[in-house]
């Protein structure tokens, strides 16, 4: 799907957004009545200081009108911008103060909703579709930590044995199916029903539970055996130990 | 990775009361030993996981040495191996002694 | 139970100082918290290491380099989590970060213990990086639901790896942060933005740009951490006094505060070429003078023109 089918599909009353410079905000007409609130990364750009300050000034005016609408975060980005400027800039405060908006706005009463239908990958990955409490990806989509050529050169291993050990484990390599089986992406929607409604499912979802529940799926779904036993052994330790 | 387990029959416990003690990290030239005392005073047990391959019979005369000279009886040490030198191995087996041959 | 060696083989000359940079994870916390105050939650004996590690031919660390537990620091409740930089460059896995997110969700439950982060990484661990980047996600909101329940979440940055990647997200998402001179805060390490965009952007040898960019001093001038220290456990433990006895909240009007500051920052220096350019922007007569300063004279300079965070005042 293009970007201007997915915004139709998820909006087929008609919507308000700015599109420009690879990035995307504005509100939407809910099927139900009323707004949904759209901040986003277009065009597969990479995320730095100008854009994440540009998303959260969004994000905080949303917040300030108080009538909780949803937060719908369209991703299509690379990875954080990487450049000097970025870096002396204090990309990281930029970055995480972009999440931390999002989160707030979970806080009071927004739903936020990921749409990953690109790319995305690392810090732009973090500060925006693994900042909203559910993310749901089209098929096609392509979230990656880093690109596998760029593990090779790190890792110092070659190409093919990465491969091959990819397809016995999700827990490191790129793509939707790994993303999806470790516990980012919580739903795959299908592009040949109407968005609109697999959104409102979503948003409904979310109000049934409260807190992050990535590492029971990645649990559930096999992809990560670990974390959740680990963080709830901890949390017991460390509430008992009063 | 090769995993070696090394007994032995000891004559002197380790003194102290504690029961665990870390010593190092796991990096490259370096190792960390975990010692516990988990065993009868005259038993002492190595367990060694390192991914540096071929060297069992190194491994084998740096242990089987630092326990000819030192009371670790009761001792469970385990190393994880980061492709540390026979000297460091020797440091640390005896840091790792001392430090658990306190009292708790 | 206390299983915490002083001594991992970092010979300290005799009356000598103990610095941050040098020292372990463990030594760090021993030197920072009351003495023998520490209980470790999930310690090395409990042998919950990396299931990743070994299909790499990798050796893994029994607390797989991070260190959770609860202490004392001055007679006071803290929980505690250190990262060990030299194990696996200090980065986030499975496990390892699983133990930071559980102590963070059991601070928001708690409500009254403040928690410090002992940070010391070069972001995901590329061998289980889903797993690392997941992590960092939900310790990320979960740092930032504790302090939105009005917990503390101190940051103290200072050793070898630094507080890059996601860690240096994580940490902007904390109440508060000190750096040392040694720190170094940022996303993209030198070597990535060297191998991404060429030498020009950035060359990832020249050790002078790389500190005056993402240094401590750097870092603490601009606003990106609220207490300059020296490094040592010492001055950490004076910092990690302070910044608890500090009021932090966070907020709407914390977040709206923020967002403008951010904003100004770029407004006053997006155009500067240099941390050279922005200093002398905020005031320092002689800029390049500024690296090499000590610590007295660098504290007594930038004091006065600092920018400051809003949500640790």
């Amino acid at each position: 799907m293009t970007l201007a089918e997915i915004l139709q599909s998820l909006f087929p009353q008609g919507h308000r957004l700015n599109l420009a410079n690879g990035l995307v905000y504005g509100c939407a007409t809910r099927a139900t009545g009323g707004s949904i609130q759209v901040i986003g990364v277009t065009n597969g750009v990479a995320l730095g200081v100008d854009d994440a300050v540009t998303l959260s000034h969004h994000v905080l005016d949303v917040v300030a009108r108080r009538e909780r609408e949803p937060i719908v975060v369209l991703v299509d980005s690379s990875s954080q911008r990487m450049s000097k400027r970025d870096e002396l800039l204090g990309l990281n405060e930029f970055l995480a103060h972009l999440a931390k908006c999002l989160i707030y706005a979970d806080s009071c009463g927004h739903p936020t909703v990921g749409v990953l239908y690109g790319n995305t990958a690392a810090g732009a990955f973090l500060a925006t579709a693994l900042a909203a409490r559910t993310l749901a990806a089209l098929p096609g989509a392509h979230p990656e930590v880093m690109d596998l050529p760029s593990i090779a050169r790190v890792t110092k291993l070659p190409m093919e044995v990465l491969e091959l050990k990819a397809k016995s484990n999700p827990v490191f390599a790129p793509g939707l199916e790994n993303l999806a089986q470790t516990g980012a992406v919580h739903e795959i929607w299908d592009p040949a029903i109407p968005l609109a409604g697999q959104l409102e499912s979503a948003i409904a979802a979310q109000a049934a539970h409260n807190g992050d529940i990535r590492d029971q799926l990645g649990l559930q779904r096999r992809g990560r055996l670990k974390a959740a036993d680990i963080s709830a052994r901890v949390y017991q330790l460390a509430t008992e130990a009063l | 990775m090769e995993h070696m387990t090394y007994h032995y029959a000891v004559d002197k416990r380790a003194t102290g009361t504690r029961l665990l003690a870390i010593v190092g990290v796991v990096a490259s030239g370096n190792l960390e030993v975990l010692v516990e005392r988990v065993l009868a005073d005259k038993d002492c047990e190595v367990v060694v996981n390192t991914a540096v391959s071929g060297f069992g019979d190194v491994w084998e005369a740096v242990v089987g040495d630092f326990i000819e000279r030192t009371s670790a009886g009761g001792l469970r040490m385990s190393i994880n191996d980061g492709g540390a030198r026979p000297d460091m191995v020797s440091l640390r087996l005896a840091q790792a002694v001392a430090s658990i041959a306190e009292d708790a | 139970m206390n299983p915490i060696s002083q001594n991992d083989g970092h010979a300290q000359p005799a009356g000598a100082a103990v610095t941050w940079y040098e020292s372990s994870a463990r030594q760090r916390i021993d030197g920072l918290l009351d003495t023998g105050s520490f209980n470790e939650f999930l310690g090395p004996e409990q042998r919950e290491t990396s299931p990743h590690l070994a299909m790499f031919d990798l050796p893994e660390q029994f607390d797989d380099g991070m260190i959770v537990g609860r202490g004392q620091l001055d007679g006071k409740p803290v929980f505690v989590a250190a990262q060990e930089g030299r194990f696996m460059g200090g980065a986030f896995g499975e496990v390892h970060g699983a133990k930071l997110t559980g102590l963070l969700r059991a601070s928001r439950e708690t409500r009254s213990i403040p928690v410090l982060i002992l940070f010391d990484t070069g972001g995901v661990r590329l061998q289980e990086a889903n797993a690392g980047e997941l992590a960092i996600a939900e310790i990320m909101r979960a740092v930032y639901q504790a302090r939105l329940a009005g917990v503390p979440v101190i940051g103290l940055i200072g050793g070898r790896a630094g507080c890059f990647g996601g860690g240096g997200l994580i940490a902007a998402c904390c109440s508060a942060l000190a750096v040392s001179e040694q720190g170094r805060i940022g996303v993209s390490g030198p070597e990535v933005i060297e191998t991404n965009r060429g030498i020009e952007e950035f060359d990832s040898r020249d050790r002078a740009l790389i500190w005056r960019t993402m240094g401590g001093k750097h870092r603490w001038l601009s606003g990106g951490a609220d207490r300059f220290v020296d490094d040592s456990i010492e001055h950490f433990r004076a910092a990690a006094l302070d910044l608890l006895g500090t009021h932090s909240s966070t907020g709407l009007e914390v977040l709206q505060a923020e967002q403008s500051r951010l904003e100004r920052r770029i407004e006053r220096f997006g155009k500067c070429e240099d941390a050279l350019d922005i200093w002398r922007s905020m005031g320092v007569a002689t800029p390049s003078a500024l690296p090499e300063l000590d610590y007295s004279s660098f504290m007594a300079l930038g004091d006065p023109i600092r920018e400051t965070r809003d949500d640790a005042s």
